[in-house]
């Protein structure tokens, strides 16, 4: 609790007034119940709208305006001396609604992490400087004479990720292992294990720093959640927290719809009057191949299992598929035990979830594979050929494509939705299961008309 | 079918030859793969103590900054005769390793993590509910799959390959293994051929052993340039005004050549119309494919370096392109890298916990064993040479005509392949490894007196 209010005088002591916290421990203040509340509810509503435009694929400079909008809509407070005080008390709330299982754990880690990046680089660089140094990072600027005997590597990557060639430019070198993001994306020069990090790229040493303290500190929430706090403040507290995690993140569709069950005779029916494209195209690639390769069959199996196939009739559904191409008894020794993990009988026996939108487009579909999101994946030109099999003609199908243009993949789903079904989608679509259930509901009331 | 094959193989052995020739035939072992001997090679020939110290990374020696518990915190898996899959099975010793290996003599060895607690008792870790149990270390790992590249090559396909299609795994070594060299820094690299269809890389340096799973992914992006998927006829994509460094190098160094001096012609990728609208596909403007189509149509005359002739054409259209500028001009190089460039199996790198086939297994479909392939000379190895389990066992009855060993294998061609993995990977690592274990115990070491004398 001593190094919020330590941090904030050494900031202050070096004449730079930074608003952006590093969050390491839980604020030393008194809050009402009210703003506890309040105030969580607000910094959801930004972590939401990151969320959603970071599952419909923006680019970062869209990113950076989106994120510093909607963080000063939400969360201004009519004191201005609070706005230090919301924003921590908010993070330290939220942690404790996202701790308490791995999936909450995951979003909350990568929404923040976004969140603190963006912020992050609206500082101006002193404060990044001095934020640096609270993070006690131990990197030394490149020497002249070191920075000469690579300059033209460094400029060759500038070139390539579009930056600016500057002449007196400041370089990091750190080991690779810091800058996951920039090895990965292939944005900085690695010579002999080191990275060599432009100035404009400390960022991302930082947001490593940044997450792995986050993501250790909610293991440890996490413990104190379940060995005190729960017991503690079950009249209290809980209760708020309990909401506060269900009511903004969406159901997560693991059970099917009340009632809702399917067998095996109505599944073509069922796949071609209410699938989104992305599992109708697996379910007809099955069907024509008797085959596919895993992440296939993940995504279409877990859907599946949201729409209410039951295990038994899922083991007959894709051994019947299978056999025909690997035989039964290969179907049996090598392919059942994983539909039955997905149904959480198998291994760590975990319940599996089906993938949502987000996850769905974010996948890297290879050689072989038919999973990920045909608007993000197929060509513009296989694209309209399976919207053209599903009935969506023109104009909504150049609308489709306009969309999926400006990589609005969600809103490209929602308009086939509505296209197929002649009635609107008011929601957007953010996950298959719901693409479904909302398609059947509207089945089943014109069936009753 | 196995035994079938065991019944059949004798035909293609009867050579005339000189006296060696002669005891060799009488000494032969039909083609094939079977428990019996397996049993045999497991029994004599397969390199227990080098896997033993290779594994350990040293800490099965004296020095008092050894972790003895290391090697037996190592998770190996078995896959035996009837399918069964026994995993998470550990050792303590070079000997627990081997009496357990030649009593199940398993069709195939799984290496795994090397987990914070022995792997055969996890559960009693498990009871605690505080996730004791977790991979703690793990070799970067590589798979390269010749079947992943069908749409690159016309000699075979699925899990064929043959010598018209194996220097693309002959580039996947090249490319790669520069870079973890020279980018990552890593040196102790072993790669291993994978038995049938590929290759698989291990990379054992003290660092790659401890990377997390996020790093491990970013290395695998890294490398990642192919982004094709069935649904989509633009297999790779290089964007941007200009490449970095890692990619010029690969392109420069191995890609090009390979592509314009082998590839072009054995693939005969421009042979005929089909194969050469497959590469017009790449090119996004209608103007010049057009007229290349036009030229390639219009002259159907098969001649031996048509290829060659063609693919000129279209780099001088493409060059010569001067206002449609760099977009174009990209083209050539993703033309090039789409046919040459290395296909990782991604998810194998990705996580700590996956397991990877043993070296020195056998594999079961070709009855030939996982040697070490030295990168260094990698364009030499061919995998229709590679020592199958019956040769092995043949040059066994024969008698060590080839030298005086310390093991058996030493007689038998399987030697060379033991002592490169001896020589050229393990001796320099086993030193790194103890210099590692040296100055990480003298940090201790200064460290506790320094807290003490505080």
């Amino acid at each position: 609790m001593e190094v919020v209010r330590s941090q904030r005088k050494s900031l202050v002591s070096t004449g730079v007034g930074s608003t952006l916290p590093l969050y390491r421990s839980a604020p030393p203040l008194e809050v009402r119940l009210e703003d506890f509340e309040l105030y969580a509810i607000d910094r959801l509503r930004v972590l939401k709208g990151i969320s959603d435009a970071l599952s419909r694929g923006k680019k970062p400079d869209e990113m950076e305006k989106l994120v510093l909008d909607l963080w000063k809509t939400n969360m201004r407070h009519q004191h201005s001396s609070e706005l230090l005080n919301k924003d921590i008390i908010s993070h330290f709330v939220l942690r404790l609604v996202y701790c308490r299982t791995e999936e909450l754990r995951k979003w909350f880690l990568s929404i923040e992490t976004t969140l603190f990046r963006y912020r992050f680089r609206d500082e101006p660089s002193e404060i990044q400087r001095a934020l640096m140094a609270e993070f006690d990072l131990p990197y030394k600027a490149v020497t002249t004479a070191e920075y000469e005997s690579v300059k033209e590597k460094l400029n060759q990557i500038a070139r390539s990720i579009g930056q600016p060639i500057t002449t007196d430019a400041i370089y990091y070198k750190v080991p690779f292992e810091e800058v996951p993001e920039l090895v990965a994306g292939r944005r900085v020069f690695i010579q002999k294990g080191n990275a060599y990090i432009a100035m404009n790229q400390v960022v991302s040493l930082v947001i490593t720093q940044f997450r792995s303290h986050l993501s250790k500190a909610l293991v440890l929430t996490n413990r104190k959640w379940t060995s005190m706090i729960r017991e503690q403040e079950k009249d209290r507290l809980v209760p708020i927290i309990e909401a506060l995690s269900t009511s903004y993140l969406g159901p997560d569709y693991s059970q099917p719809r009340e009632h809702a069950e399917i067998s095996l005779k109505d599944i073509d029916q069922i796949a071609k009057s209410s699938f989104p494209l992305c599992m109708h195209h697996l379910f007809e690639k099955l069907r024509e191949d008797h085959h596919l390769k895993h992440g296939g069959r993940m995504q279409l199996g877990l859907f599946l299992k949201g729409v209410g196939l039951k295990l038994d009739d899922a083991l007959a559904f894709w051994r019947a598929e299978f056999s025909r191409k690997v035989g039964a008894e290969r179907f049996d020794k090598e392919y059942a035990y994983s539909i039955r993990h997905n149904y959480g009988k198998e291994g760590k026996r975990t319940d599996y979830t089906p993938y949502s939108c987000q996850k769905i487009i974010s996948s890297t579909p290879g050689v072989g594979d038919h999973h990920g999101c045909p608007y993000r994946h197929f060509s513009e030109e296989n694209l309209r050929a399976a919207l053209t099999r599903m009935r969506v003609g023109n104009p909504a199908l150049e609308d489709v494509i306009d969309k999926v243009r400006n990589r609005h993949y969600q809103l490209a789903c929602t308009l086939t939705f509505e296209a197929v079904h002649g009635s609107s989608c008011d929601a957007g679509v953010n996950h298959p299961n719901q693409y479904y259930n909302d398609s059947q509901r509207i089945l089943e009331s014109q069936e009753e008309v | 079918m196995t035994r079938e094959e065991v019944e059949n193989g004798r035909d293609d052995m009867l050579i005339d030859g000189d006296e060696v020739e002669q005891r060799r035939l009488e000494n032969a072992v039909p083609e094939g793969f079977n428990a019996d001997y397996l049993k045999a090679y497991y029994g004599k020939i397969f390199p227990y103590v080098d896997m033993f110290k290779w594994m350990s990374y040293g800490n099965d020696g004296k020095h008092p900054g050894c972790d003895h518990s290391y090697f037996g915190r190592r998770e190996f898996s078995f896959t035996l005769d009837n399918d069964i899959y026994l995993r998470f099975q550990s050792f303590n010793t070079v000997s627990e390793l081997e009496n357990a290996i030649k009593e199940k003599c398993p069709f195939k060895i799984d290496i795994g993590p090397v987990y914070s607690v022995d792997p055969s008792k996890r559960h009693a870790y498990s009871q605690g509910g505080d996730n004791v149990f977790m991979p703690v270390e793990k070799e970067l790992v590589f798979d390269i799959d010749i079947s992943d590249y069908d749409d690159a090559r016309y000699c075979c396909s699925g899990a064929d390959v043959c010598l018209e299609c194996w220097p693309l795994m002959t580039i996947a070594i090249k490319v790669i293994d520069t870079s973890l060299r020279d980018d990552f820094g890593f040196s102790h690299i072993l790669w291993v051929y994978s038995g049938r269809r590929g290759v698989h890389c291990w990379v054992c340096d003290g660092k790659a052993r401890r990377l997390n799973n996020e790093q491990r992914a970013a290395i695998v992006d890294y490398f990642r340039v192919y982004k094709g998927n069935e649904n989509n006829s633009k297999k790779v994509s290089l964007v941007g005004p200009a490449l970095h460094p890692f990619l010029v190098r690969s392109y420069t160094e191995v890609l090009k050549d390979y592509f314009e001096k082998r590839l072009l012609s054995s693939q005969n990728l421009f042979l005929n119309e089909e194969r050469f609208e497959k590469i017009l596909e790449m090119i996004p403007d209608e103007s010049v494919t057009s007229e290349l189509r036009g030229r390639w149509l219009s002259n159907k005359r098969s001649r031996e370096e048509i290829n060659v002739a063609r693919w000129d054409q279209l780099k001088n259209l493409l060059q010569s392109n001067k206002q449609k500028g760099q977009g174009l001009r990209r083209c050539i190089e993703e033309i090039v890298f789409t046919f040459t460039y290395p296909r990782l199996d991604m998810e194998v790198s990705k996580h700590m916990n996956h397991l990877l086939k043993a070296p020195f297994c056998v594999h079961p479909k070709t009855g030939r064993v996982c040697v070490p392939i030295n990168p260094k000379n990698c364009e030499e190895f061919d995998p229709s040479a590679v020592p199958t389990l019956s040769q092995l066992l043949g040059e066994l009855n024969t008698g060590g005509f080839k030298g005086e060993g310390d093991s058996e294998w030493d007689g038998t061609s399987l030697g060379d392949c033991v002592r490169y993995f001896r020589e050229s990977f393990l001796q320099p690592l086993l030193k790194s490894c103890k210099e590692e274990i040296e100055t990480s115990y003298n940090a201790k070491v200064q460290q506790s007196r320094n807290s003490i004398s505080w």
